[in-house]
């Protein structure tokens, strides 16, 4: 026995080192028809370790405090070494986390990815979601730009248009009348220590819930249904190598594309870095146009499209909060007796290619200012979301499905 | 399904592009690598525009080191106060005297150039905004503004370019691209002044971003590696890869 292996005995029978090598890696079995859109789920764990290691050298030298603030993100920028480097794979990697997120999401639509047996992956991953929008809208008020400090400012008033309690909920959430050096120094303690540690701890709770019942696929096949006399699913290979090798193809392409954001136009033409957030935050000053980041626009949307009632904007904040809780509801929302788009009918293919529009069209409707045609589209899209949710029991128990076959196919 | 996800992608990227609101402004074609003329717009900034406004984000001896100045050159040349080659580019007027002078305290330029827009729409701003001054008695300083409209400060690079009075103020009021003749001569020609302000916007995009060149020279060799490793890893895959059918 070898040195080496003399230790990994050692360690073993005090740790399941090997055993959760096993389980997770080398004798985790995933389907073999894996396509391209499998490769956003080891990109967003990619992304995740990246934001958290630029993040702690952001830290090092950031200052959240409301009179420091912005300098030390120029001080990062011009003064650090590699400063602007860090700096730009942290907010490039911002909206390349909900980049591959959305896409990740959307093969969970496509393939049925959320039904039984695998409901609570899709309840973790939705909580990551939830999770990482959070982090997302706190880090954005670091910098401490005008667009920081004005679309934190909107988000957190929509709190105040809770009955009853509205006013005192978002005073408690700021910690002050208006957004201030409160506000930034409780928003920097979320963004870098609560949230990161609720985010981990969820996308361990998905990946251990998604080892336990195995990886769906394109086809919606289950291939623990065949197995082999060694009792290894015979459309099954072994996640390492096969899709570590893989992988790091995908992952080359990503960075391919990261990277050239990342150094040839880091503001992506205001999508990225918005223009106003170079200006510091004044509150006395407010911008033209406040527009959350695109990964918010589309409920930005939506929340316009619902007009004030009772002198109250609640209405539109409801609809908001329930464009996002229906998704929480897809695995019982879906009456489908298969899971794949391959095998469904023509009016899921077309229910979703609908979703998939309004969800885009809202999300560029977020970023103008509403009113006018805009205004009625925002509607007109909004209502298409719903009725994505709303009539799906009833929509895919009426469609006409194809028959599954027993084992994935190849292509 | 592909064919329609690639034309959802294009239709909503294209969306993408055409936001902003449209102003008439000229090309301002700045070469970051041009260092003359970054040291010629480096002596504008100081010059004219650093007695009010800030750059409290960049330091002397940086823009120094980057436009191929000696620290000695820089004392003489770009410090016109008891500062230090390493100090930040802070100006002595507080923000107080400036609100109560100007009716607004000068903004800090360091990052006014991203400020105004991503990529050549920051430069193609300020090379309008410096040559579109024109009188305006109604105006406390006399002046106006086409790009920035009742701008608070005055032409303080009058002396330069002269004056100038607008030919088609109501024509500019529905989008029409601004006309306008001298009413006095100053010290440059219109050509030259052009090219001052062009000198200067090239400054100030180079100060907005200080790393931006090397950023795009490391960048060239990031995609370059990734591209090679890209056939290292897809022969790798392929390798492994070989007996699963």
């Amino acid at each position: 026995m070898s040195m080496l292996e003399k230790t990994l005995g050692w360690v073993d029978d005090r740790f399941p080192l090997s055993k959760m090598w096993n389980d997770h890696m080398a004798a985790y079995y995933a389907p073999k028809n894996f396509n391209f859109w499998y490769f956003f789920g080891s990109l967003a764990l990619l992304v995740l370790v990246m934001q958290i290691v630029t993040g702690v050298f952001l830290t090092m030298n950031y200052n959240p405090d409301e009179a420091l603030a912005f300098a030390s993100v120029e001080y990062i920028m011009r003064d650090v070494e590699w400063g602007w480097l860090i700096r730009y794979l942290h907010s490039t990697g911002a909206s390349a986390f909900f980049i591959i997120i959305y896409l990740h999401m959307f093969r969970g639509l496509m393939y049925g990815s959320y039904k039984k047996p695998r409901e609570l992956i899709w309840l973790f991953g939705m909580f990551i979601y939830l999770a990482l929008m959070a982090e997302a809208f706190m880090g954005y008020l670091l910098p401490w730009g005008q667009m920081s400090y004005w679309g934190a400012q909107v988000i957190i008033s929509l709190f105040g248009a809770v009955p009853f309690v509205g006013e005192e909920l978002a005073i408690w959430i700021r910690g002050d009348f208006v957004i201030s050096g409160a506000t930034l120094n409780r928003f920097f303690a979320f963004h870098v220590i609560a949230l990161p540690i609720v985010l981990l701890g969820l996308v361990v709770a998905h990946i251990i819930a998604l080892h336990e019942v195995g990886s769906n696929n394109p086809d919606g096949v289950e291939i623990k249904k065949v197995k082999g006399e060694d009792g290894i699913p015979l459309d099954g290979i072994p996640f390492h190598p096969y899709y570590s090798v893989k992988d790091i193809v995908g992952v080359v392409v990503f960075l391919f594309f990261f990277s050239a954001v990342v150094f040839f136009m880091p503001e992506l033409s205001g999508w990225f870095l918005e223009k106003d957030n170079f200006l510091p935050a004044n509150g006395l000053k407010t911008p033209e146009h406040i527009v959350p980041l695109w990964y918010f626009t589309p409920f930005y949307a939506i929340l316009r499209a619902v007009p004030t009632m009772f002198q109250s904007q609640f209405p539109g904040v409801v609809a908001m909060g329930l464009s996002i809780v229906f998704l929480f509801l897809l695995p019982w929302l879906d009456r489908s007796p298969v899971k794949s788009i391959r095998y469904r009918g023509w009016i899921y293919k077309f229910a979703l290619a609908v979703f998939v529009i309004s969800f885009i069209a809202l999300g560029k409707l977020g970023t103008l200012p509403a009113g006018g045609i805009y205004l009625t589209l925002s509607q007109i899209f909004s209502g298409l979301y719903f009725a994505f949710f709303i009539l799906m029991p009833w929509y895919t128990s009426i469609d006409k499905t194809k028959p599954v076959p027993e084992r994935v196919t190849s292509k | 399904m592909k064919k329609i996800i690639i034309a959802l992608v294009m239709v909503s990227l294209s969306g993408l592009v055409s936001a902003s609101m449209k102003l008439h402004l000229d090309e301002a074609n700045i070469d970051l690598h041009d260092k003359a003329s970054l040291q010629r717009g480096a002596k504008l900034f100081v010059n004219y525009c650093l007695n009010c406004h800030s750059a409290a984000y960049m330091r002397y001896n940086r823009a120094g080191k980057d436009l191929g100045i000696s620290d000695k050159l820089v004392k003489e040349n770009l410090v016109f106060s008891d500062a230090k080659v390493g100090d930040l580019m802070k100006v002595a007027m507080t923000v107080e005297d400036g609100a109560s002078w100007f009716g607004t305290s000068p903004p800090d330029l360091s990052v006014m150039a991203r400020a105004k827009g991503a990529g050549s729409e920051g430069a193609n701003w300020l090379y309008t905004y410096f040559r579109s001054f024109y009188v305006d008695e109604s105006r406390p300083f006399g002046v106006n503004n086409t790009v920035f409209k009742d701008v608070g400060m005055p032409h303080v690079l009058w002396e330069l370019q002269g004056m100038q009075k607008l030919l088609n103020a109501e024509e500019v009021k529905h989008g029409a691209t601004p006309e306008f003749a001298l009413v006095s001569t100053g010290s440059m020609t219109a050509e030259e002044y052009d090219v001052a302000a062009r000198d200067l916007t090239n400054f100030m995009v180079y100060m907005g971003e200080p790393s931006q060149l090397k950023r795009r020279s490391v960048g060239v060799w990031v995609l370059l590696f990734l591209v090679f490793f890209f056939f290292v890893s897809y022969a790798l895959k392929k390798e492994y890869w070989k007996d699963i059918h």
